[in-house]
């Protein structure tokens, strides 16, 4: 089926010729369920593993209780529904493990996956991949070998138009440029598709409880930031501190020393990204009603403003950049809102009151409301799809 | 003021007097920027600038040299732009646009000129330009190879553009030039990239020698071309001497944002400061001032941008200082050393269009 197929590398399973003959399976099925929990063991027990945090969270993500626990949140929901059938995923160049995330929901949904990995030579894409197939050759998941294909590839038109010409749905990870581009290659009319755009977070902290915090608030505030060059989607790249102006201040300092006491056994600044955060501090003063917030070094760029607007995403910065502004109320955060804001983390007891507020002022972005820390755990629901539901068919019976 | 600095000849400041007249100067220019570009002002009030806490050169606050690629930054009124000078991007990129009146412009000229003669002598010299006569067709906006011909013109007595625009060498011109100024002093010109390709290849392939130990080859525009077709330095200069026996070479560093004060290459292959500008290397983990013989990122101030804020400009390259009022050419201030764009990141992240993204 494929005219070229030397262009692709295939990892694992196999390109075949006959796609039309794989079956959808119910959401949540034995064998896929079970599949994952196999998986888990063989990442937790690989040697390679705890050198890759990610490939261990991927691990925790498909081991047994996790599945067990996702499957029993929507008991009632899956009866009458199967997969879509061939899903196919474009997994971003940046992110190593995605395209294991993205294929495990579709596979829980009940659906055969092909999935474009990161044409850069990530061991961590190595080692799942290694585990995959080592399953997969087991007389006890070789029913699933039709339905994990991996394949790696250079950027190709042709390739996805072949792809996509056989997919009844197709997943774009990368951001708002790799969405676009794969959108050139048409979809069969009965496909649909899920597509990750580029995306800002933002974070809530109540001052107050940031002043009480210990040293665990800087180590997750790490994995939600720096561990990703706080370039995810899900990395807060804004902080509202709510709380008294003296109150915030205080609950600044005493974070800010606790993150950068963390970072500086754990992170270093690129020459070249501590000029682009410095130019991104100059950026924002140029336009901006703002204050540098002098630090010791460069691994954090502290940026104050005195109101917020939606353009302020435009003068992010990956790296360690961030803009502040403190308030006593949260009303001024609707002003930042616009749908390309992504999540919203939060330290201290205001997870409720986020959600209302959303609710109440009827705001067309923030996807996600999530305690500091778990900014980039994977769940089911990313950004504002139910991906379970979203892969699968519902079959309606009167 | 510019006049203080004319009094001297271009290399005779030691560190502790170059330092008082330098900061005195950028004080005065950055209270000038201040006052007349909003955009330079905006970014002074968000840093808490205090000029009473300014001591030396390295506390003048510094301008990403990439803004000016973002916005129209400049200190006069618009009328009063005489020339707008581009720096040279591949298609599609962003440039750099700079705003040039004349009283810049000049003393762009003479500055130019005062650092050039230290090199070759006060006479002006006929100047063979390894380019096309075409790179400067567009007279109002000129690109970095353009601006940096059209400085040199003021210490030329004549110019000559070797290169058809197709980029082949002329060989009537060359052969012409040559036999006209056989035995006098003068200067070979070109992007180091340019002579490499269309002058040095051409002479190889033709199989022609020449002989030219009164010549003064001065290059610039950067090695990293020639270095990713591994030729370094020395064998740029080995070549060269085999196919033409050029006498003296001068590599320059510059930038189209500080134009006229170039760090030229003195006999021992150092890059000087003059008088009118200073390099400070700052470390990129918290931009403190690094030491002699330390690499970092490459500060430049000047005393020549009256028209635009580009006095103390934080640039991209990775540089260091090798030493300081001590080199064995006698020329006084620091000598540097540049080692080129500092390298891009790979980040993490969720979007595979980080690059472009500004």
């Amino acid at each position: 089926m494929l005219k070229n197929p030397e262009q692709i590398e295939v990892l694992c399973g196999k390109l075949f010729d006959e796609y039309g003959s794989v079956f959808p399976l119910p959401p949540f099925s034995q064998k896929v369920c079970s599949f994952f929990g196999s998986l888990a063991s063989l990442l937790m027990k690989h040697p390679q593993s705890r050198n890759y945090p990610d490939v261990v969270a991927f691990g925790f993500f498909c081991r047994q209780a996790n599945i067990e626990g996702l499957r029993c949140r929507y008991e009632g929901q899956t009866e009458n529904r199967l997969g879509r059938g061939i899903s196919f995923h474009i997994a971003p160049s940046n992110v190593p493990i995605i395209f294991a995330y993205s294929m495990a929901v579709a596979l829980l949904a009940g659906n055969a996956c092909i999935v474009r990995v990161s044409s850069k030579p990530f061991e961590q894409i190595e080692i799942v991949c290694g585990c995959i197939r080592e399953l997969l050759a087991s007389s006890e998941y070789s029913v699933l070998a039709d339905y994990i294909t991996l394949v790696r590839y250079p950027r190709s038109r042709k390739i996805n138009d072949e792809l996509s010409s056989v997919c009844d749905l197709r997943v774009i990870w990368g951001g708002d440029s790799t969405v676009e581009e794969v959108r050139c290659s048409p979809l069969p009319p009965r496909s649909n598709e899920i597509t990750f755009a580029d995306r800002c977070s933002a974070a809530v902290f109540d001052a107050e409880a940031v002043l009480s915090s210990k040293s665990a608030l800087a180590h997750d505030f790490y994995n939600d930031t720096y561990l990703y060059d706080q370039n995810a989607c899900s990395s807060p790249r804004i902080i509202y501190w709510l709380g008294d102006e003296d109150i915030c201040e205080r609950a600044a300092e005493h974070f800010w020393g606790m993150v950068h006491g963390y970072l500086l056994e754990k992170y270093s600044v690129e020459p070249v990204i501590s000029v682009d955060k410095y130019t991104a501090a100059c950026r924002l003063a140029i336009e901006k009603d703002m204050q540098v917030i002098p630090m010791p070094d460069q691994l954090i760029s502290r940026m104050r403003v005195y109101s917020l607007s939606p353009d302020l995403e435009k003068y992010r910065c990956a790296g360690g950049s961030f803009i502040e502004y403190f308030d006593t109320s949260l009303e001024a955060l609707a002003g930042l809102v616009s749908p390309r804001i992504q999540t919203i983390s939060y330290y201290g007891k205001l997870a409720e009151k986020l959600r209302s507020f959303v609710i109440e002022h009827r705001l067309n972005g923030i996807d996600r409301i999530v305690p500091v820390g778990k900014t980039a755990d994977f769940d089911t629901l990313w950004d504002g799809y139910d991906l379970i539901l979203q892969m699968s068919r519902r079959i309606s019976v009167q | 003021m510019i006049e203080n600095f004319n009094a001297f000849e271009p290399y005779s400041l030691t560190s502790d007097e170059k330092r008082r007249l330098l900061t005195r100067e950028l004080l005065v220019l950055t209270e000038h920027h201040k006052e007349n570009c909003p955009q330079y002002a905006n970014l002074l009030e968000c840093l808490g600038y205090d000029p009473e806490k300014i001591c030396s050169p390295a506390d003048i606050p510094f301008f990403p040299v990439r803004l000016f690629k973002e916005y129209d930054l400049m200190s006069i009124d618009c009328r009063q732009v005489f020339k707008t000078m581009t720096s040279s991007g591949t298609t599609g990129q962003a440039v750099s646009k700079i705003f040039v009146d004349r009283e810049t412009a000049l003393m762009q000229q003479k500055v130019m000129v005062k650092i050039l003669s230290d090199f070759w002598g006060k006479q002006r010299l006929p100047i063979l330009i390894i380019d096309t006569p075409a790179v400067l067709k567009d007279r109002r906006t000129f690109t970095a190879r353009g601006a940096a011909i059209i400085g040199l013109q003021v210490c030329a007595r004549e110019m000559c553009y070797v290169l058809n625009d197709d980029m082949s060498l002329n060989r009537d011109l060359l052969d012409s030039f040559l036999e006209k100024y056989k035995g006098q002093r003068f200067v070979i010109f070109g992007f180091t990239f340019m002579v490499w390709q269309h002058f040095y290849r051409a002479l190889l392939e033709s199989g022609k020698r020449l002989d030219l130990p009164e010549a003064f080859l001065m290059t610039g525009g950067g090695w990293k071309k020639l270095e990713s077709e591994s030729v370094s330095r020395d064998d740029f200069k080995k070549a060269l001497r085999e196919v033409c026996n050029i006498g003296h070479f001068i590599d320059h560093y510059g930038m189209v944002e500080q134009t006229g004060c170039i760090y030229a290459e003195c006999e021992c292959g150092h890059l000087h400061a003059s008088n009118y500008s200073d390099v400070i290397i700052r470390r990129p983990s918290d931009f403190s001032e690094c030491s002699i013989g330390e690499k970092g990122i490459v500060q430049v101030v000047s005393v020549l941008p009256h028209s635009y804020p580009g006095h103390s400009l934080l640039t991209e390259d990775e540089g260091m200082i090798v030493g300081e009022d001590d080199c064995p050419c006698g020329r006084k201030g620091k000598y540097i050393r540049i080692f080129g764009r500092l390298k891009t990141a790979e980040l993490r992240g969720c979007s595979d269009t980080y690059a472009e993204s500004f």
